[in-house]
């Protein structure tokens, strides 16, 4: 009886008919950890992308931090599907014997051609002079690992380090697609399930793909913003009206397709209008209103908006800049809560709802997506340390 | 001599290459195409004589005693709690104004209680619900690593001793007919008693329905229990605007039903 305490729970606070297997909602905050985690990592190597490809120097105090971001990220992504499974253990058959009519079969392969083609490699290409020479620099066990960080090609000639550049810059083209792959994918994973009307649309993947941008964007501005301060070093502030240009435009794609996609649903008005009318005034209120489209968009679209008219003085411009990327990081988050929890509330038999309860304390599913969310953290505190981008080489054959 | 033996032994190695090469192209190129097949086709199988099995529900012989969801929690080891079935009873009551009621307490194994006044009903009636089985099943094509799967006899199966519990065919389901197993963590859904199917003997909800009101049969023969009621009573599935060639027929099927 213990042990379904929370299902009892529900069980009493059902609202209509819902299938009785519904009562338990299968996909908890750890599914929703998931694409938002995966969509950081999307969105920050963007940013990257923007600096890298389409030449935007002003991004260029950020360039190696989202890459970092992004592989940090990268490397937790598939934890919190796999800590869901009911036999973690297997998870390994999903790599060695896929399902290939599956979108969550598909996705790790498409992971692993993310972490390693591209983001492994571009930062090796972007930091490989720069190891060298901390090789050289250093003594004892942190030369052996710097070496064989470089794999042991200790080339620093004029040449070697175009060919860097050049195959860095190749794999960047090639990144852009790969990461709107990866993350149009976790988008179609939700956006093919036709037994869920709140998820099956076409628009689903490219709203995740947005968002996800969006995301990104708004988490290395703010673990930008962090760093300059723990390092006491200047934000440069051309490079945050910058980036916040950039994330105020994207967010206006984003609500726009958003929008687009919530307009669709209320003209066309099919069977699971009804439930799905009920679902979002109702059970995602708060959720849905108020901290997705409220703080997390139209607050941050709205100051941004006014920045771009009028630029009060640099200090208050990075108050703002903070909060707003808290903002849109919280905003983001509570979209995919709204996708991913929303769509189990209700019943697939359009008469009722189930209900669900976060275990602040105790609850497995918390503790865990907790530890999802900082690991990321530590790892990127981990990697500021091995390859700090302050220390790098500047790239003055590169820039010219 | 040695040179000659030597040049053919190198252009029969080169030929060996190409031909296992191409073979390996072709058989990788092939099991590429192959899983799509799933994605587009119905998966009956060509050789009707096989079986091909459906099942048939009727409606108004349902008399809501449940004793199918009782015998086949026992049947199956379904947990007990009320929150994992492989079938329940579901009550539908239709006021006069035209407001729908449906209620299943304990997938129907505790009994209905009638809270609408009777000179308010409009209608009342039972509707059995277990999986569609169906021939385009939206939870075999999720499942990741294909544990889910279509037996040739067009029935959905788990294969729990490689399902990795993901839940991805729960979301999938239209029908709300798979759980997670609380003890084994994989998933658990009805199997038309498969086990019983093999052996000769009717699955336990089919044998236990003292008005008969359940049956399952072979969509290939014609002639069969099944395929008669089908046509006689102009039968319909669950949600056919999803397009999952369900086989579960329902005959007088009110269209509040989803």
């Amino acid at each position: 009886m213990e042990r379904f305490e929370s299902l009892y729970n529900a069980l009493k606070h059902l609202d209509g008919y819902i299938f009785p297997n519904e009562i338990a909602l299968n996909w908890d905050l750890l599914i929703v950890m998931y694409p938002y985690i995966t969509g950081l990592v999307a969105g920050a190597f963007i940013l990257a992308s923007l600096n890298r490809v389409f030449k935007i120097k002003a991004l260029q105090p950020t360039y190696t931090l989202s890459l970092l971001t992004a592989l940090s990220f990268m490397l937790v992504a598939t934890m919190p599907l796999i800590t869901h499974l009911g036999k973690p253990e297997r998870f390994y058959e999903m790599l060695i014997t896929p399902h290939l009519t599956s979108a969550m079969a598909i996705f790790g392969f498409v992971y692993l051609w993310y972490l390693m083609v591209v983001l492994l490699l571009e930062i090796w290409f972007d930091y490989r002079y720069d190891m060298v020479i901390w090789s050289h620099e250093k003594k004892g066990l942190m030369r052996f690992v710097y070496k064989a960080l470089t794999l042991w090609v200790s080339d620093t000639s004029e040449k070697s380090r175009k060919t860097d550049d050049k195959l860095g810059y190749f794999i960047t083209v090639v990144g852009i697609p790969s990461a709107f792959l990866l993350h149009g994918y976790v988008g179609f994973i939700f956006g093919s399930i036709k037994a869920n009307p709140w998820w099956s649309t076409v628009m689903m993947p490219v709203i995740f793909l947005f968002s996800a941008m969006v995301s990104g964007i708004a988490l290395v501005l703010f673990i930008y913003m962090v760093i300059s301060y723990l390092r006491k070093q200047k934000t440069d502030i051309l490079c945050l009206d910058t980036i916040t240009k950039f994330l105020f435009y994207i967010l206006i794609i984003d609500f726009t397709l958003e929008s687009l996609d919530q307009i669709h649903r209320i003209y066309v008005a099919d069977e699971s209008f009804d439930i799905l009318q009920i679902l979002v005034r109702g059970k995602l209120f708060v959720t849905f209103f108020i901290l997705q489209i409220g703080i997390g968009t139209l607050l941050p679209l709205g100051v941004l908006g006014y920045l771009q008219f009028k630029k009060p003085k640099e200090k208050v411009r990075k108050v703002i800049y903070f909060l707003i990327s808290i903002c849109v990081l919280v905003g983001i988050f509570f979209m995919r809560w709204n996708v991913v929890i929303g769509g189990q509330l209700f019943s697939k038999s359009f008469y009722g709802f189930t209900s669900y309860k976060v275990d602040l304390i105790g609850g497995r599913d918390v503790i865990l997506s907790l530890t999802w969310f900082i690991v990321p953290f530590i790892i990127l505190t981990f990697l500021l340390w091995l390859l700090p981008p302050w220390k790098k080489h500047h790239d003055s054959i590169i820039e010219n | 001599m040695g040179i000659k033996k030597e040049k053919k032994e190198n252009v029969s190695r080169r030929d060996f290459f190409l031909k296992s090469g191409a073979i390996a192209g072709g058989v990788v190129f092939v099991s590429l195409l192959d899983p799509l097949k799933a994605v587009f086709a119905v998966k009956e199988p060509k050789d009707k004589r096989k079986k091909w099995y459906g099942i048939g529900i009727d409606i108004e012989k349902c008399i809501g005693c449940a004793s199918c969801a009782r015998a086949c929690k026992k049947e199956n080891d379904v947990p007990k709690e009320p929150f994992f079935f492989r079938n329940w009873v579901e009550q539908y009551t239709i006021t006069n104004e035209g407001d729908i009621k449906v209620i299943s307490p304990n997938g129907g194994i505790d009994g209905y209680k009638q809270t609408v006044p009777e000179a308010n009903i409009y209608k009342t009636f039972f509707v059995p619900k277990m999986c569609n089985h169906c021939a385009k099943s939206p939870c075999t094509q999720v499942c990741p690593v294909g544990a889910s799967f279509e037996s040739e006899e067009g029935l959905a199966l788990v294969d729990q001793s490689y399902c990795i519990g993901c839940g991805y065919c729960v979301q999938a389901c239209p029908y709300g007919c798979r759980y997670i197993h609380p003890d084994k963590g994989v998933v658990d859904k009805c199997t038309l008693c498969y086990h019983r199917l093999k052996k000769g003997l009717d699955p336990a909800c089919m044998m236990v329905c003292p008005t008969g009101a359940r049956m399952y049969g072979d969509l290939h023969d014609k002639d069969s229990k099944l395929s008669k009621f089908i046509k006689d009573n102009n039968c319909v599935v669950l949600k056919p605007q999803l397009n999952t060639g369900a086989k579960l027929y329902y005959n007088a099927l009110s269209q509040e039903v989803h």
